[in-house]
């Protein structure tokens, strides 16, 4: 029998190029301040909390129990932490709640990419014996997929920039994002990639709260319920896979229940103009699906949050009455290798 | 506030990695100018092979030699090289599909620009001068318009198979410690120690980090500590530590300076080893352009008494 377990609350900074005048539990202790205040919680009141976050983005050891210091966990607290985005953390979080040991989750995750170089900090997930000693970066790998797509004839790249356009036209009203309004298309990064199919690089943390049931609705007037939520990965060898679809997600957003009904937005995490082309594909959005309305990942990218921000979005619509359905995704690892969708639900107004 | 901190900051390790018997086969394999997939259960190859089916797990050991040529099955032109990365020069990302293979492999095909390269152009590879047994023993690929190499049916045997690996990794970055930890660092360069205070339970964090890790709020309150302090506790170090020049044994104590609710750490000299002891008065050391105290040293003052300093422990 699943419980009822819904976001109530999601908080998130302003995502800038550098943050060098914080450290990580700087940069994210008024974020988890916000998104407490939201519901009125104090940290002693949260019955679980998870993180996400990776210690090479910013070349800090042990940067996430640094983090914790920013929780305030005395005296001690139910805690873990996946070295994932912190879509994943709020998964374990959820099966948490689903177990009935806690009512209420904290779910945060932050990256610093400014310290370091992203691109090459990422090849360092690859495969370690046949792949990683040629530090493929992670725009190469996009860029591979990407042509994969232009060679079926689905997208050309006039098609690649639109995407980014509308991502960074959207972001214009979303006050987080690092890039709105009209940004260049630009040069070639890795062709067929040009910086406007690329995201920006920067630093961000992000901060949402589930409850379950009857203390979901005391803590927020209109939540958002988690009506499904699954998680997929593929093989790890890119060359094994079909590039150009998603199995991954379709699997996920099937068992996450997203094709019982229609949606009425989609929060895509996807880094790389090509990547919201395939996830839309394999998520059968039409154009009747407001997708990425927050600017999505082109406008914002904090590795490590990104994901969760998508899950907070939608959300976030849901608790201000814009959305009544709407489906997050979050993704993982090189060319989409692994992906999270979750199906959020409000009442009927 | 003063300006931000910043330090180069270089994380550099070398990986050794055991491999398994079809990674070994592989590897060897390139090592002898040979390249081996392994079947599946379904009768398709995998190049580069792997232990086990990407598809249905199953252990896969059945080795089959293809050939050095293939097929481009999709490319990225990367004009910008970046370091560790096959070429220095402009070259293509490719995945190509080995003729005998039914999965493509990762590599860099060298060509002359961008408008040289296209999904179905064929290619062949172009071995390192050097090689260790590494998926670098491919120096790359290059355009080729010649006849299918046709594979010499290797048993995948080898005599002097090699067994792992070791791949360097290094990652650069440009640190920033935080507010806090700049506001202690450029404290400690004027050889004064400050510490930080929760605006809730006012103890004072030295080093402070930013935020009372006990309520979870941000420390602003910037309050300077010491010198003198307390010996908390200490233990006593026999063994030399590699590339360090000092004298074994000695004490390494926990210091709790005069106004800070959290103990710090550093050695104790000035005083026989022996008779260093909980409550003893110590007071920092600084050397000609040292950052931070070299030791610490007895001040001579009374020891503290246990009830003062209970909870620092």
């Amino acid at each position: 029998m699943n419980r009822e377990i819904a976001v109530v609350a999601f908080a998130q900074t302003d995502h800038r190029r550098t943050s060098d005048e914080s450290s990580e539990v700087e940069m994210l202790m008024p974020v988890l301040h916000e998104v407490l205040a939201r519901t009125g919680l104090k940290t002693a009141d949260i019955g679980f909390t998870c993180s996400g976050s990776s210690d090479y983005l910013a070349g800090r050891a042990f940067s996430f129990t640094l983090a914790l210091d920013g929780v305030g966990a005395w005296p001690p607290i139910s805690e873990s932490h996946v070295e994932m985005d912190g879509a994943w953390a709020l998964y374990e979080a959820w099966v948490k709640l689903q177990t009935g040991d806690a009512d209420t989750a904290l779910v945060y995750s932050y990256g610093k990419s400014s310290p370091g170089s992203v691109r090459d900090v990422l090849t360092r997930q690859l495969d370690p014996y046949y792949v990683a000693p040629l530090w493929p970066d992670s725009v190469a790998l996009a860029a591979l997929q990407a042509q994969a797509l232009i060679d079926t004839g689905r997208a050309d790249e006039p098609a690649l920039a639109a995407v980014g356009a509308r991502s960074r036209a959207d972001a214009e009203t979303n006050p987080h994002a690092q890039l709105r309004g009209s940004v260049s298309q630009g040069e070639y990064l890795v062709r067929p990639l040009r910086t406007g199919d690329c995201p920006p690089i920067g630093d961000g943390a992000a901060a949402v709260i589930l409850a379950a049931g009857e203390r979901a609705r005391d803590l927020c007037e209109r939540p958002a319920w988690i009506r499904g939520i699954d998680h997929r990965i593929e093989a790890h060898g890119i060359g094994v896979r079909d590039l150009t679809d998603s199995p991954s997600t379709r699997l996920a957003a099937e068992r996450a229940g997203a094709f019982e009904r229609p949606v009425d937005t989609a929060e895509l995490h996807a880094p790389f103009s090509s990547q919201e082309i395939v996830l839309r594909e394999a998520l059968r959005l039409d154009d009747g699906v407001r997708v990425n309305p927050s600017g999505g990942a082109l406008a914002a990218n904090p590795v490590m949050a990104a994901g969760l921000i998508r899950i907070g979005e939608s959300a976030a619509r849901i608790h201000r009455g814009e959305s009544d359905r709407a489906l997050a995704h979050a993704t993982s690892g090189p060319c989409l290798q692994q992906n999270l969708v979750a199906v959020l639900e409000g009442d009927p107004r | 506030m003063s300006a931000v901190l910043k330090a180069p900051l270089t994380v550099e390790f070398p990986f050794t990695r055991s491999l398994g018997p079809v990674q070994s086969a592989f590897l060897t394999g390139l090592r002898e100018r040979v390249i081996l997939g392994v079947r599946t259960g379904d009768g398709r190859t995998l190049v580069p092979p792997v232990e086990y089916d990407p598809v249905t797990a199953e252990e896969i050991r059945d080795l089959v030699e293809v050939a050095p040529t293939g097929t481009v099955t999709t490319w990225a032109w990367n004009h910008a090289p970046r370091r560790g990365q096959p070429l220095a020069t402009p070259f293509a990302w490719i995945l190509v599909r080995l003729d005998g293979a039914d999965t493509a492999l990762l590599h860099a095909l060298d060509a002359p620009g961008p408008d040289a390269v296209h999904t179905g152009m064929r290619v062949r590879v172009r071995w390192a001068g050097e090689r260790t047994g590494a998926i670098t023993d491919i120096a790359c690929f290059e355009p080729y318009d010649g006849e299918r190499a046709e594979p010499a049916g290797h048993s995948g045997e080898f005599t002097d198979a090699v067994t792992g690996i070791v791949a360097p990794a290094r990652l650069d970055y440009t640190y920033s410690p935080g507010r806090a930890t700049t506001g202690y660092l450029h404290a400690l360069a004027g050889r004064r120690m400050v510490g930080e205070r929760c605006p809730s339970c006012r103890k004072v964090y030295v080093p402070p980090r930013g935020a009372c890790p006990t309520c979870g709020v941000a420390t602003a309150e910037q309050v300077e500590v010491g010198p003198g302090g307390t010996v908390t506790t200490f233990c006593i170090v026999n063994i030399k530590a590699k590339n360090l020049d000092i004298e074994v044994p000695y004490v390494y104590a926990h210091i709790a300076l005069d106004g800070a609710d959290l103990a710090l750490h550093g050695r104790i000299a000035g005083i026989p080893y022996d008779q260093v002891r909980m409550g003893l008065r110590v007071e920092p050391v600084w050397t000609e352009g040292g950052r931070y105290p070299d030791h610490y040293r007895p001040t001579g003052e009374p020891d503290t008494a246990y009830d003062t300093y209970k909870e620092l422990l």
